[in-house]
């Protein structure tokens, strides 16, 4: 009896210490397919490719994360105006909104909204691309696949997040100012005062800080899946692509929220 | 003979507990067409990606102009690879991208030139391949045909050594399939490259390839020219090349060559001593003109067509055909002496001109790049033989006699 129990605990460490060792390669192979993608960001032709991924990742997602900003500023006045007016400080209502915008739900929420958008379909892309040969025939006519496709979607990603993030949170604050000023009769003028005099250069950087992060991770994630979705033991083919593009949007997201967290306890260090 | 271009030696190719080479050795030479035959799934194409490195042997050692390709350092191997051109089996064409931009996608990311010399030699290429009225388009509108142009020209924009070609044919028509492998052969003989080619078209790839190589088994088996592999003693010849190799060729409808011999033994051996046979050869001439004027599909079309014609008027007095090269067929006559043979040319000539050259022309005026009317001229040279003396040598008779019979213009005219 004793016996058979050991063996099964064997059996689960054994499984559970593979898993481990799976997901410990996998980061340092990201990590890796990150630097070697990041030193081809100065090679020549590359700003071309750079200014059509900006326009794929970043201008295509402006809409949808204009949407989702105004609808985040609204809920927040609302829910926002209802709770300060029980301590009778509706006042501060533009501190909260500016604040929970500005801090935390701008970049998580357009990190989240860009990597459902277009993380989903660079994973898709250069999925399809493994599978196809194409990325081989990039080699084969020496042009290196990390410099031609990896490395011009993750330098538009810096660039587009953190732009992306100002422009849901001036939405965002405008949604607040909506729900909380002219629907629910907040003062306007005070909305705006607060949301100015309590919202500190160091919030906006370190929101700027987080967005950087946040495209560092869902730019490797999602080309990473992307380009090693011929490796996966899970599936194959076409398959292994739409396996590939649903890890590269639950990892991203999951990243995310635990990045966010990371990011944010060494930022409030400082 | 010179060294040899690529060297295999004891390379062995696992994946997971499947060997898929298993010390194969094989050398490769420049300038020349060297095709690698086999059964589908028995390797061909991994051994193509180990020239080009997208595969790594797990043993033994692969040799590039001398050089073991393991011990290069990165330069030297980026220089290697640099001399060569890779063709996909599915062509591997971006399909986000039109076909212009395919073709010049290599010359814009790997070299300095402007934006005008990228064109004209883009251009270049798409008249090359007749894809003119395609530049524009994506690869997915294309038909499979046009597809394995747009990834032939560019394999070639670059202007490359070495050029692998992994099934440059897989699914083609009979007509297309041969102009693919006559542009091969004819871009090769132009440009001097070396053409490496994966292939089971047999015998189609016979009459293109200076050099065959055989994969039977996880090994190279057979290092020879074509017709030494005829002669070949081995289960290779009995389990690949007869399953392969059927009893009529694709493209003419004419006997393969080995049905061809079978059926010379059989007819001739019943025959006595001082009886005679008649043998025709023809010869469709200035080819390149043909392919220069109509195209290449045109061209493939004549040589059809021509085996059609022979067949239809030599078959009715128990003649029997086979192609003998690219544009030459030969034409056993068992129960003719050499005036019914001269009688029956005859026939066959007119037949030809009032019917074969308008199929063949309005085919071609189909196309938008045959506006030019070419003139076909055909030779023929017969010769008779007894049953005592060896075919080959009566077809050379035939051969040596071979005079024009004949100059049909494509509108009719001669």
């Amino acid at each position: 009896m004793n016996k058979i129990i050991d063996l099964d605990m064997k059996r689960v460490f054994t499984l559970l210490g593979r898993k481990v060792f799976g997901w410990i390669n996998n980061l340092g192979a990201s990590v890796i397919f990150l630097l070697l993608a990041f030193r081809q960001i100065l090679r020549p032709r590359q700003m071309r490719k750079v200014i059509q991924q900006v326009y794929y990742i970043g201008a295509r997602s402006t809409m949808i994360t204009m949407l989702v900003g105004l609808f985040t500023g609204m809920v927040l006045g609302l829910q926002s105006y209802y709770a300060l007016v029980k301590f009778g400080a509706q006042g501060a209502l533009g501190t909260l909104v500016g604040l929970s915008l500005v801090r935390e739900l701008g970049p998580v929420l357009t990190a989240i909204m860009i990597t459902a958008r277009s993380g989903s379909a660079i994973t898709a892309e250069i999925g399809i691309m493994r599978i196809s040969e194409q990325i081989d025939a990039l080699n084969t006519m020496r042009i290196d696949p990390l410099r031609y496709l990896i490395s011009p979607r993750i330098t538009a990603s810096i660039v587009s997040f953190p732009i992306l993030t100002v422009l849901f949170d001036l939405i965002g604050i405008l949604g607040g100012y909506l729900s909380g000023v002219i629907l629910l009769g907040a003062n306007s003028g005070t909305y705006f005062y607060r949301v100015q005099a309590d919202m500190e250069i160091k919030d906006i950087t370190d929101g700027f800080i987080k967005s950087v992060v946040f495209a560092l991770i869902v730019s490797t994630v999602c080309c990473y899946q992307g380009y090693f979705a011929h490796m996966r033991e899970d599936g194959h083919g076409a398959r292994s692509v739409g396996l590939a593009t649903t890890s590269a949007v639950v990892l991203s997201c999951v990243l995310i929220l635990v990045s966010d967290y990371v990011v944010t306890s060494v930022l409030s260090q400082g | 003979m010179d060294a040899p271009l690529i060297e295999f030696r004891d390379v062995t190719k696992r994946f997971g507990s499947r060997t898929v080479l298993d010390h194969a050795n094989l050398k490769i030479y420049e300038g020349q067409v060297t095709t690698i035959i086999g059964l589908s799934g028995s390797g061909k194409s991994v051994l193509l990606k180990h020239i080009i490195g997208l595969l790594k042997p797990n043993e033994g050692t692969i040799f590039f102009r001398g050089n073991s390709i393991n011990s290069m350092k990165k330069k030297e191997m980026a220089a290697s690879l640099a001399e060569i051109s890779y063709m996909f089996q599915d062509n591997a064409l971006f399909d986000s991208m039109t076909v212009y931009d395919n073709i010049a996608l290599p010359l814009q990311e790997t070299t300095n030139l402007g934006k005008s010399e990228i064109n004209s030699r883009v251009m270049a290429r798409i008249e090359q391949t007749e894809l003119r009225d395609s530049a524009d388009k994506y690869p997915s509108e294309l038909s499979g045909g046009m597809q394995k142009r747009a990834a032939l020209a560019r394999a070639l924009v670059t202007d490359p050594h070495i050029v692998l070609f992994d099934e440059p044919t897989s699914g083609q028509d009979p007509v297309r399939k041969n102009a693919i492998l006559s542009m091969i052969a004819q871009y090769q003989k132009k440009f001097g490259f070396t053409a490496i080619l994966v292939s089971h078209e047999i015998p189609d790839v016979y009459f293109i390839s200076d050099r065959i190589l055989a994969l039977y088994d996880r090994n190279i088996v057979f290092q020879g020219t074509p017709e030494e592999l005829e002669n070949f003693s081995h289960p290779f010849q009995n389990e690949v090349i007869n399953s392969l190799e059927g009893l009529q060729e694709e493209l003419t409808g004419l006997y393969s060559k080995r049905q061809f011999k079978v059926l010379n033994h059989t007819a001739l051996s019943r025959k006595s001593p001082g009886e005679t046979y008649t043998v025709v050869v023809f010869r469709l001439e200035e080819l390149n003109t043909i392919i220069t004027n109509l195209g290449y599909e045109a061209a493939q079309e004549a040589i059809r067509k021509m085996g059609v014609y022979i067949e239809k008027n030599f078959s009715v007095i128990g003649g029997f055909s086979t192609r003998l090269s690219t544009n030459e067929f030969v034409t056993v006559l068992p129960y003719s002496d050499k005036s019914e043979a001269e009688s029956i040319l005859k026939d066959f000539i007119n037949d030809f001109e009032e019917q074969g050259i308008k199929e063949i022309w309005e085919g071609a005026r189909s196309r938008p790049a045959s506006e030019v009317c070419v003139e076909f001229v055909i030779m023929a040279g017969v010769a008779q033989g007894q049953p005592v003396a060896e075919v080959d040598t009566v077809i050379e008779s035939a051969k040596q006699q071979q005079k024009e019979i004949a100059r049909l213009r494509c509108d009719g005219g001669r």
